[in-house]
């Protein structure tokens, strides 16, 4: 067999579908760029005066204690008295409640909403620099970097204050060496619930009675980890806030008159205690603000901000301690801590409203001029405008200040905005802030229709910018799609050509290749020599697309070439496109499902969409071979002429054996389909939708009963899953030989599951239940994962270096000599019936082996007398028992990184496997595919589909779903409880836990080519296609014996299953690109494309991997069969 | 060729027609705020109950019944029984079928046997006229051979495009446009009406215009 063009091929498809991806994606997707413009004292002016040195003024409050508790949600802070019996999270902040009733002038409790996304780092960035941190930052929360920006810690340094940190660590990694003192502790372990509040704890008071600093930042992580790990609903929540209430308490008590407290939550938490989404439980977090002396002028009024934006928190606290506003901010003061113009007296030292409020616009207006200004994403305008929806007319101005900064920096750096109606949003500017200034220096208060203009100018800027600014690049969109477009044509070509591009032996390959390096060096070396620079992407984008169009080019010729010789043959290729053939349900259940991919509730129902695809399709084979009268014996009737139908390949007892397994095998299918609809998660689109049960680790249950009972039903599922595995590969006799796969099979897999049991039980104990022993506890916590690991390695390598599963015996043996191995002990090791044991013998082996080495070695022919010499045990199996054991040991190795209750969702993944797998042998040999097509192994369309959604279907139903709150984080600390060091290791724990059954599956793919011949035994086939009547069944040996067709076969059945996932990238793809200002384009669309996009890189890679282990093991069969014709001769 | 047939077939399937037609607006005269939508599981009863109802009597008088082979009283009564039990089976099968498609299963479950009740109706109830209570020859009509007059060819155009109508009809539910008609299970009763109605002009029309090519083995 030829393994290397099937290889470099499959590479080379992969490869061009990655350019697509990656152009299109480099289009769509933009990374902020951050601006390293610093404010300084001398830019803020005074308004009417001259230039003068504002951080010299003496400041209203000298110091402020910032006390951050991550993930307090406005709900945890309110307080209800009429509230009798209050969940968990309610009321255990009375002491917020308490301080704002009855000092009503000293504090205020507000909403404070965060911007999405809601992630702890993304939100630190928020509110210190003041400016939104975007989507593609999400990737970097497990190594946070330094922030370059402008922000509030920095000008803290810049004037002399003295920041002390403590609590969570992302801090130090955000502002290494700018705090005067830090104390960081570990963040990332989720379950650890005290060590960073204790810390601060112990550090925190005497800190506030020494004199040595001036603001003090401490964050408290408790409250956020107890949400991660038990949910809000939960005891555990309520001790948590009650020590919290406690801390608020004693730090107010020791607070001194020029000290500003606040205490603020980073975001919320949705009802199961995640966040990082965009819902309001997840964005609506509480601010409080408290100081000793009195600190908002005027009582709570109609005019209060019903909730503060997280980013004017930068803002309000620069102008309160006297340091100017950082450079990016786009937050504004917050009023009501400020006294109304003509109150200024009353305040010493203190800014007035207006005054306040010009230092701020001074702030953003100032980089107006500049056309080195902030190059902001697009998103972020679009959040910035529906912040604009509840902003009151006292407010406006300072949008529309901000507003136009960002419309002439914006036209400064993209020219995507229409000129002419820029000039004219210019001069209105001009204006509007010409008749302000006038306003301001007169002391009236601004007139209602100067707010009404002001507010119709935002409209017309806002109305202009949404039209424009999306500032998605085009070009790389379209040449993406482009690309994606023609990969996945090329794919079902070659498909359609796979045997054709076997035979001539990959050179097929080299041209393309040739022409896409030259056409990426062309277009490099013009860059090179027109710019200045080279930029990859299009380089990749011209290298791919010459090499696709070659490749179109050269198959339409040589299907001409073909049609011409071949006159025939020609109606066959070209109806390919006809509606009548794209009709068909196998190729419509995919148009269906990509079809679906574009519009958003099917995105959203996409668990259940794809389910009903998949049972449709399942129907589908059953009713379909009926229609053909393959599924019933035919009747014999007498007076049917017998040359009516074709005479019955296959006697009536193996076609109704044969139903009945397909029968059977689609019920399991149809039950394994609707069990797993009820392992789902819930998106929060879904109104009414509880989340699967099984989703939440075990240790968050608190029945003791139901936690028992649902550990017994996983480790149930999981022994299931090993039995099933290891009766599979004892029937086919693959478990006899003493090679490494079944050392494997024998004894890493069920070590396996044990460990991971074990592991189950440790990590779902409650912490408080065996006090002594936690040490223990916490050991195994991080042993056995850590063993599993460890195993799981050791078997996939064994696996690799010694993939053979046969166990010889030369018979030669057992006539002559006596002492080869005793029978009976072989027997009772497999379990095998003497019947049965027959079926696993190859007896001519000897045969097979010579033709199948005629092209290799054609010396080996001399013994041709020497017949039935060796008998081969498992050798019908032997490349699919390997790739079987690889799949079965991965599913664990998966399983590992999922919660506990998964174990039954992967169950049902591997019996829906079995069922398909089952099925499509069946249908095959009812249809008597290969007894039509001599020696072909063809895979059709209905099962590599049905392969493909069952991947997206497990995905839904390992609870997972396309959006990036549902990421299950978790996954990252299975054996690394305290966090990591590099990003590296976490990050693709997540991706394999995320993709889990786009791995699977695609790693099983190569399965489909080898099930119809491993089933059949059962049928015990005549073979009447492969021309040789009376012999035994060969089972996966006919692929030895047609290596050219094996190849063919296997690239097909590769190019097939790429073709179909390629096709839901580009219609993903293509969703984004038309949708693209769609109003879920980032809700929905987006994280889709990511998921989606993902998924395929990943599936594609594994299904790389399991084709290269299916070479591998041909390799080692050659091997194996030159080991044996010495041994067989001698 | 069978000219005869198809002129009979055609105006049995106007008449059912016409009796669907009745099923719906009959209703709306007599019973106040009677409506597709709102009162759905009415005209899901009478549209079934008047395609039963005219079906049989069509049918019957026909004589496209397979005669039966005994003539005695019991034999008859027996045939009847056990064409009744099949079509109670054949909605309990349509109703695990649904559910299995991802209907609620325990929600809605009175909806979701009404429309398997519409299903049967359209489909199982035609199988029971034409072939008798005789499932193997159910599963011999759904082959390409397996049609043995015009009546099964036709049989074959009906049950399809009910199927799939009905099938079709699920697809509108995920959409999110909150139409009184997207409401389980209006859509696909509604569908699946539409595909019967599609399937009994489609059927004689097909056939008229196939009718050269049209070969029946003989009995």
């Amino acid at each position: 067999m030829k393994g290397l063009p099937v290889l470099s091929l499959l590479l080379w498809v992969c490869a061009v579908y990655f350019v697509g991806i990656y152009l299109f994606v480099g289009g769509f997707l933009l990374v902020r760029l951050e601006v390293n413009r610093t404010s300084t004292c001398g830019d803020v002016l005074q308004p009417g005066e001259e230039p003068g040195d504002f951080c010299r003024a003496r400041p209203r409050f000298r110091r402020a204690v910032l006390l951050i508790i991550d993930a307090l949600k406005i709900d945890f802070a309110r307080f209800d008295p009429n509230n009798t019996a209050p969940r968990p999270y309610e009321n255990k902040l009375p002491v917020l409640e308490e301080t704002v009733s009855f000092r009503p002038s000293h504090s205020r409790l507000y909403p404070f909403r965060a911007d999405p996304p809601t992630t702890t780092m993304q939100r630190i960035k928020g509110f210190t620099t003041g400016s939104l941190p975007t989507f593609v930052d999400v990737g970097n929360n497990f190594a946070s970097s330094a922030i370059l920006e402008d922000n509030l810690i920095h000008q803290f340094g810049q004037v002399g204050k003295r920041v002390v940190f403590m609590g969570d660590d992302t801090w130090e990694n955000l502002f290494p060496k700018r705090f005067h003192r830090s104390l960081p502790f570990p963040s990332f372990n989720v379950k650890d619930l005290h060590t960073v509040d204790n810390g601060i704890l112990q550090h925190l008071y005497t800190t506030m009675v020494g004199d040595d600093w001036d603001v003090l930042v401490a964050h408290f992580l408790g409250v956020d980890h107890c949400g991660h790990r038990f949910g809000p609903d939960h005891p555990a929540m309520a001790d948590k806030l009650t020590q919290m209430d406690g801390v608020i308490r004693s730090v107010m008590d020791r607070l001194q008159n020029d000290t500003l407290l606040v205490v603020m939550g980073d975001h919320g938490m949705t009802d199961t205690g995640d966040h990082g989404g965009e819902s309001q439980k997840e964005t609506d977090a509480a601010i409080f603000l408290y100081s000793p002396s009195p600190l908002f002028p005027a009582p709570p009024s109609q005019s209060e901000p019903d909730v503060v934006p997280q980013t004017d928190l930068v803002p309000t606290l620069a102008l309160l301690l006297g340091v100017p506003i950082p450079y990016s901010n786009v937050g504004q003061v917050l009023l009501p801590l400020f006294p109304s113009h003509g109150q200024t007296k009353d305040v010493v030292g203190g800014l007035s409203q207006l005054e306040a409020l010009w230092i701020n616009a001074k702030q953003v207006i100032r980089s107006v001029r500049s056309c080195l200004a902030p190059l902001v994403n697009a998103r972020l305008h679009i959040f910035m405008f529906s912040n604009c929806v509840y902003l009151t007319s006292s407010h406006v101005t300072f949008l529309f200040l901000k507003v136009n900064r960002f419309l002439e920096t914006y036209s400064g750096m993209a020219k995507d905005i229409p000129p002419e109606s820029l000039s004219q949003l210019k001069d209105e500017f001009s204006r509007l802030s010409s008749e302000y200034l006038t306003t301001v220096r007169e002391g009236r208060s601004p007139s209602p229709q100067l707010a009404a203009s002001l507010q119709a100018y935002l409209t017309s800027v806002r109305d202009t910018c949404r039209a424009t600014w999306a500032r998605f690049n085009p070009l790389k969109m379209a040449a993406g799609l482009a690309i994606l477009a023609f990969a996945c044509l090329m794919c079902f070509i070659l498909s359609e050509l796979s045997l054709a591009l076997i035979r001539e032996n990959g050179s097929g390959l080299k041209v393309p290749v040739l022409v896409a390096l030259t056409a990426g060096v062309c277009v490099a070396a013009g860059q090179l020599l027109t710019q200045g620079y080279v930029e990859l992407a299009w380089c990749l984008a011209a290298a791919a697309l010459s090499s696709e169009l070659l490749f179109l080019w050269r198959a339409s010729q040589s299907r001409t070439n073909a049609v011409a010789k071949n006159e025939s043959k020609s109606p066959k290729c070209t109806s390919w496109l006809t509606p009548r053939h794209l009709l068909v349900p196998p190729l419509l259940v995919p148009i269906l499902r990509c079809a679906s991919l574009l519009s958003d509730s099917y995105v959203i129902a996409e668990g259940r969409a794809v389910t009903f695809l998949v049972f449709s399709l399942a129907l589908y084979i059953p009713i379909h071979l009926n229609w053909d009268g393959l599924l019933l014996p035919p009747i014999h009737d007498p007076l049917k002429a017998a040359g009516l139908l074709p005479s019955a390949a296959l006697p009536p007892s193996t076609v109704r054996k044969e139903s009945s397994t397909l029968l059977a095998c689609l019920g399991l299918l149809v039950g394994s389909l609707y069990l797993s609809l009820s392992f789902h998660g819930c998106r929060e689109e879904q109104g009414s939708c509880q989340p699967s049960p099984f989703l939440s680790p075990l240790s968050r249950l608190q029945d003791t009963q139901l936690k028992n009972l649902h550990y017994i039903l996983s480790v149930c599922s999981l022994g299931l899953w090993t039995y099933l595995l290891r009766r599979c590969l004892r029937h086919y006799g693959n478990l006899n030989s003493s090679s490494g796969t079944v050392f494997t099979a024998r004894w890493i897999l069920p070590l396996l599951s044990v460990c991971l049991g074990l592991h189950w039980a440790v990590s779902s104990t409650p912490e408080d239940s065996f006090r002594n022993l936690a040490e223990l506890i916490s050991l195994a916590q991080l042993a056995l994962p850590r063993v599993a690991f460890f195993l799981l390695g050791l078997g996939l390598l064994l696996i690799w270096l010694d993939p053979l599963t046969v166990f010889v015996k030369t018979r030669a043996a057992a006539t002559t000599r006596g002492p080869s191995l005793p029978p009976p002990r072989y027997r009772a090791s497999t379990g095998i019936s003497p019947q049965a044991e027959l079926h696993h013998l190859i007896p001519q082996i000897y045969q097979r082996m010579r033709r199948s080495l005629e092209d290799g070695e054609p010396s080996g022919g001399g013994e041709v007398d020497n017949r039935p010499a060796v008998e081969a045990y498992g050798l019908g199996t032997v490349y699919s028992a390997p790739l079987l054991l690889f799949c079965g040991l991965l599913g664990i190795g998966l399983l590992l990184l999922h919660p506990e209750g998964m174990a039954l969702s992967f169950l049902l993944l591997l019996l829906e496997m079995g069922a398909l797998l089952h099925i499509h042998a069946s249908s095959t040999t009812l249809s008597g595919l290969h007894g039509t097509y001599t020696g072909g192994f063809y895979v059709p369309w209905t099962p590599v589909v049905l392969w493909s959604l069952a991947a997206t279907q497990f995905f839904h139903a390992t609870g997972h779903l396309p959006t990036f709150p549902s990421i299950q984080w978790g996954a990252a600390f299975v054996g690394f409880p305290d966090g990591h060091t590099g990003t590296l290791l976490p990050a693709s724990l997540v991706t394999l836990n995320t993709f889990a059954s786009h791995i699977l599956f695609a790693v099983g793919c190569p399965l489909l080519l080898f099930w119809p011949l491993v089933c059949e035994i059962r049928g015990s086939r005549g073979g009447r296609g492969c021309g040789e009547e009376g012999e035994d069944a060969v089972m996966e040996m006919r692929l030895r014996e047609n290596p050219q067709q094996f190849s063919s076969a296997l690239l097909q059945l590769s190019t097939r299953y790429l073709f179909i996932l390629g096709a839901q990238v580009f219609a993903s793809v293509c969703a984004a690109a038309i949708l693209r200002r769609h109003l879920m384009v980032w809700k929905v669309f987006a994280p889709k494309l990511m998921f989606e996009a993902s998924g395929f890189v990943v599936s594609s890679v594994s299904l790389l991997i399991g084709v290269t282990l299916v070479l591998r093991v041909d390799v080692a069969v050659g091997r194996w069969f030159k080991r044996l014709i010495p041994d067989a001769s001698r | 060729m069978w000219d005869h047939e198809i002129r009979a077939m055609a105006s049995t399937h106007a008449i059912i027609a016409a009796s669907v037609f009745m099923a719906t607006v009959l209703p709306a005269v007599f019973v106040p705020g009677f409506s597709v939508y709102g009162t759905h599981l009415l005209w899901l009863y009478s549209a079934s109950g008047a395609v039963t109802v005219v079906s049989v009597a069509v049918f019957w008088l026909l004589g496209i019944t397979p005669p039966a082979k005994k003539h005695t009283l019991g034999y008859k009564l027996s045939r009847l029984l056990r064409s009744c039990l099949y079509f109670f089976l054949s909605c309990l099968f349509f109703h695990a079928v649904v559910v299995l498609y991802g209907a609620p299963l325990i929600e809605y479950a009175l909806e979701t046997f009404s429309l398997a009740v519409l299903l049967t109706s359209l489909t199982t109830l035609r199988c029971l006229c034409v072939l008798g209570p005789n499932v193997q020859a159910w599963i011999r009509v759904f082959s390409r051979h397996g049609a043995m007059s015009v009546w099964d060819t036709c049989l074959q155009i009906t049950v399809a495009c009910t199927v799939v109508g009905a099938w079709v009809g699920a697809f509108p539910i995920p959409l999110d446009w909150d139409r009184p008609w997207q409401v389980w299970p209006v859509s696909c009763s509604l569908g699946a009406m539409i595909g019967f109605l599609t399937g009994l002009v489609a059927a004689p029309a097909w056939i008229h215009y196939h009718r050269k090519q049209l070969t029946y083995k003989c009995k």
